[in-house]
């Protein structure tokens, strides 16, 4: 990552509801201005490549790889972070089904997953394991062979139809 | 949670740290920024082998924003895990071990500044003949990688129990074969992460970091700032996995305190993806050489193990890892005579050290697979062979480990029935295949790396007039529930809501000494010492209730947060009116402590490497997988896996099913698909993606059974869940494909590459075969 290239500037974004502008170089990444500037340090990065998920964020409703992205391509955009995911009623379910179902061991890889399970239920409220299964496999995690996670979508799937 | 009033041990409690977890809202040593906060970075070797000739860092402290540069001048003091492997320094000081090699940190104002420094600083080096291959550096008599090390041996071990010479001549059958491992890494998936802060006025330092062992950390600290004990704090924040990859000090541990006493200024390093597979201390390749002599009953005589592994340039526990490699070929089988080789050898490739089943999971693969192929050749059902060599426990094996309880029989019948064995194992169609295997694993060291007749590990308790409990422990919660299991046995223990128990843990400054979260320890070691100090508040508060309801304290108990008569339950006093009649004058808490250390039955024999193997308590495990192999391709696709883990008992049943599913996962990484591919001393594959760690999409259905045998000494019966089921999963994988296809593959990870050719090989010698009979 290259930024003395550039000088600072003003970039303006809704981030979970909020109004933000911050003053940073364009070719940050999305995550670092997240994480740092405006501390929500509940986007995670495992990896800084694009591999593993655990960066995850809506950008105007498309699921994205926060380490990949330029802050400067986020400008006049809406973010949404893990942080206003579990704020919103409507995905009340999920942070439960995960905590009850032992979804999160070390919990790293959890507000991705989280973030992509929510990407999932919105297109597809009721899915089948094998939809899970896909609507995940971007997302990884080392601690638990992804069964209590999958579960724990599917948990949160009927736990919302009943609701 | 519904577990207030009924006991809480056995319940599904959700881990109580995940409730930050799954909101975004706890906090990871990387989430944290101290004002002024500065970026750590280190430049690292790009050579294999060098001396270090010259380093100029004049231009990099010049560069504006640059606040501090440290070399191995400056750092001088050896350190390691191991009180007989001193053998690393911060920075290098005389020569470059590894590609990757810490030769210098940079602390500064932005990443870029940091990153710009690294490229000023000028290294001259003198290339060194590296040695990359184990079997070739073991023959070296020049270029050593440490002087004091001949042969590029960093130990070697040599252990005869019984009689293998008279085991072999009591066999009906010897078979001898060679199996070869390569490395393989944890990758958990929070990159290592240390902040640290200086205190000049002090002089004393506090350091947060992704670690499993903050005692162990603060005690390196120390030695290698040379600042007094009592001068270094070491926090854990959450950690992000660690699977044995933060269980000794990782340099930026020790690199980041250095830059931030310097600088004065705090200071943050946190390891890149890459960085993260160079710093490695996995599990290290490794070459078994084994022979097995059995009766035509299929009674072991005798094993004869000739191990090597490939440790890397730096000690890290490696003389524990060969020696694991060894002695737990004892503890699972009843088998008279055993003789064991082992080298630990070093190379210039990053260390190698205590990946998740230590030491045990390659030996082990190599000895179920040598039994498979064994009970394949007498004709025995390979169910049938592990049932006919069970031990009798309790007992003492030959190499002196105590085994008090057994679950593994229960294990077998239970996988033996869940997958259906035996209208499948012989029976299922060309291409499709069902194996077993079974493994085992330590409840914790009953030795400390560090000897002495200290406590392994110290819970205290605080009870507030209030009746809330506040639990100080150094145990590290890392995921795989170590706050919640103590939370769970106090409350068992003092009869109340785990609403009431609260933890404070792994500060050093604040909490007793633990000594990891390593070898599986915490649930029998913590939980023990967690019961123990519960036992002495119970015993302070009911003396205290019945001097007041004038009874005898053996006639009170305590249940649901009340004390009550045994005989009149009628007569009772709530908990926080016992604990406030305990409370001692002046006080305004209630404070008990207690301990855990191993017994001296459980500490092993005398010989030398006697101390490693030795643990109170071994967990079991079964394993059956069933796999179908495309014999067009030699894909071979895991239908399902399932693992009975006999852990004593299931103290929190989310957590034991969680960590075996885990580990079997782990396991069947190694076996398929997870390799540290190594180009004369460079990674090829440094990355998540190419070191092919696997997605939801390929990870089949794991199933696992809880076993309960309730260990004697175990806090309420439990054992290790952790890491005993990871190894059963390799060589039940292998025995499935030799059912499926017919071949047996000894070198891992199983690729289709592997598995085609010996499928090739096998049609052409059995045409081969054919054909002579023809002729």
């Amino acid at each position: 990552m290259t930024t003395t290239s550039a000088s600072r500037r003003e970039i303006t974004f809704v981030v979970n509801g909020q109004p933000e502008t911050v003053r940073v170089y364009p070719m940050e990444r999305l995550l670092d201005v997240l994480r740092q500037n405006l501390k929500l340090t509940g986007t995670k990065e495992g990896c800084g490549e694009g591999e593993c998920g655990a960066c995850s964020v809506f950008i105007d409703g498309v699921l994205a790889l926060s380490c990949l992205i330029p802050v400067a391509q986020a400008e006049g955009a809406t973010i949404t972070t893990i942080e206003g995911v579990v704020a919103d009623p409507r995905f009340r379910a999920l942070p439960e089904a995960f905590l009850e179902g032992g979804a999160a061991q070390c919990g790293i890889c959890t507000p991705g997953m989280i973030m992509a399970a929510v990407h999932l239920l919105e297109k597809n409220p009721q899915p089948a394991m094998n939809e899970i299964r896909e609507g995940l496999a971007g997302n990884l995690c080392r601690c638990t062979g992804y069964l209590q996670i999958m579960e724990a979508v599917a948990e949160s799937a009927r736990r919302s139809a009943s609701a | 949670m519904g577990v207030l009033t009924d006991s809480p041990i056995g319940a599904r409690v959700p881990m109580i740290d995940s409730a930050g977890k799954v909101t975004g809202k706890g906090i990871y040593t990387d989430d944290m920024t101290l004002p002024g906060t500065l970026v750590g970075k280190i430049l690292h070797s790009p050579h294999a082998h060098a001396r270090i000739v010259s380093i100029d860092t004049s231009a990099a402290e010049q560069l504006p924003g640059v606040k501090a540069v440290v070399t191995g001048r400056e750092t001088p003091v050896k350190y390691g895990i191991l009180p007989i492997g001193h053998d690393e320094t911060i920075f290098a000081t005389d020569k470059v071990r590894y590609v990757g090699d810490n030769v210098a940190g940079v602390a500064a104002e932005s990443l870029e500044i940091a990153e710009q420094a690294l490229r000023l600083i000028k290294v001259e080096y003198e290339i060194l003949p590296a040695w990359f291959d184990p079997e070739k550096s073991m023959l070296a008599e020049t270029n050593l990688i440490h002087e004091d090390k001949p042969h590029n041996i960093e130990k070697d071990y040599h252990h005869h129990f019984g009689d293998v010479e008279k085991g072999f001549e009591a066999a009906d059958y010897i078979r001898d074969d060679r199996f070869v491992c390569p490395e393989v890494t944890h990758a958990a998936m929070e990159p290592h992460s240390t902040l640290a802060q200086y205190d000049s006025e002090a002089d004393a330092i506090t350091v947060w970091s992704s670690t499993q062992v903050p005692y162990y950390l603060k005690l390196n600290l120390s030695s290698t700032l040379q600042m007094p004990e009592e001068k270094v704090r070491v926090i854990k924040p959450l950690v992000g996995g660690g699977f044995g990859g933060k269980s000794e000090v990782i340099p930026l541990e020790l690199a980041a305190a250095v830059l931030a006493r310097k600088a004065r200024q705090p200071v943050k390093i946190t390891y890149s993806r890459e960085e993260v597979f160079y710093a490695h201390r996995g599990r290290p390749g490794q070459i078994v050489e084994l022979k097995t002599g059995i009766t035509r009953e299929g009674r072991l005589t005798a094993v004869e193990a000739r191990i090597i592994q490939d440790g890397g340039a730096y000690c890290s526990y490696g003389v524990v890892t060969i020696l694991y490699s060894g002695q737990l070929l004892n503890a699972m089988y009843d088998i008279p005579n055993v003789k064991f080789d082992g080298y630990r050898v070093l190379t210039n490739k990053p260390a190698c050290g205590a990946m998740r089943g230590h030491g045990t999971v390659n030996t082990r693969f190599a000895f179920e697979q040598q039994l498979n192929r064994i009970a394949s050749v007498l004709g025995i059902d390979p169910v049938e062979i592990r049932k006919r060599n069970l031990l009798k426990a309790p007992c003492m094996t030959v190499n002196n480990l105590r085994v008090l309880s057994y679950g593994f029989p229960e294990c077998i019948d239970k996988v033996e029935e869940r997958s259906a064995w035996h209208d499948k194992h012989g029976k299922l169609p060309y291409g499709k295949g069902i194996g077993i295997a079974g493994s085992h694993y330590v409840s914790g060291a009953a030795n400390a790396i560090i000897r002495s007749g200290a406590a392994h590990t110290t819970v205290n308790l605080t009870i507030d007039r209030e009746g809330t409990v506040t639990i100080f422990t150094g145990a590290s919660e890392i995921g795989q529930g170590s706050d919640t299991l103590q939370v769970q046995v106090v409350a068992a223990e003092l009869g109340i809501g785990l609403d009431r128990v609260k933890i404070i843990a792994a500060d050093t400054a604040r909490t007793p000494i633990d000594l990891g979260s390593y070898s599986s320890r915490v649930t029998f070691m913590a939980g023990n010492a967690a019961i123990a100090a519960a036992r002495d508040a119970k015993t302070k508060i009911l003396n205290a209730a019945a001097v007041k309801m004038a009874t005898t304290p053996d006639n009170l108990l305590i249940e649901g947060s009340r004390v009550m008569c045994r005989d009149d339950r009628r007569l009772a006093m709530s908990f926080e009116d016992a604990v406030r009649l305990a409370i001692p004058d002046g006080a305004d808490a209630l404070d008990a402590t207690g301990s855990y250390r191993p017994p001296q039955e459980a500490t092993g024999g005398k010989f030398k490497g006697a101390g490693v193997g030795p643990s109170p308590a071994y967990s079991y495990c079964a394993q059956t997988a069933e796999v179908t192999v495309d014999v067009e391709t030699g894909q071979v696709t895991i239908d399902r896996l399932i693992a009975a883990h006999d852990c004593g008992k299931a103290i929190n049943p989310i957590c034991v099913e969680g960590q075996v599913i885990g580990s079997v996962w782990m396991g069947l990484g190694q076996a398929v698909q997870e390799e540290m591919m190594w180009r004369n001393g460079r990674l090829m594959n440094p990355g998540l993606l190419e070191y092919r760690s696997a997605s939801t999409l390929e990870s089949p259905e794991i199933e696992s059974i809880i076993v309960e045998s309730n260990d004697p000494e175990g806090p309420f019966g439990a054992k290790e869940a952790g890491e005993g089921s990871l190894a059963a999963t390799i060589p039940a994988v292998t025995h499935a494909i030799y059912d499926a296809v017919g071949v047996w593959i000894d070198t891992l990870p199983i690729t289709p590459e592997k598995v085609l050719k010996a499928i090739e090989e096998k049609k052409k010698s059995e045409a081969g075969i054919q054909k002579m009979r023809q002729a």
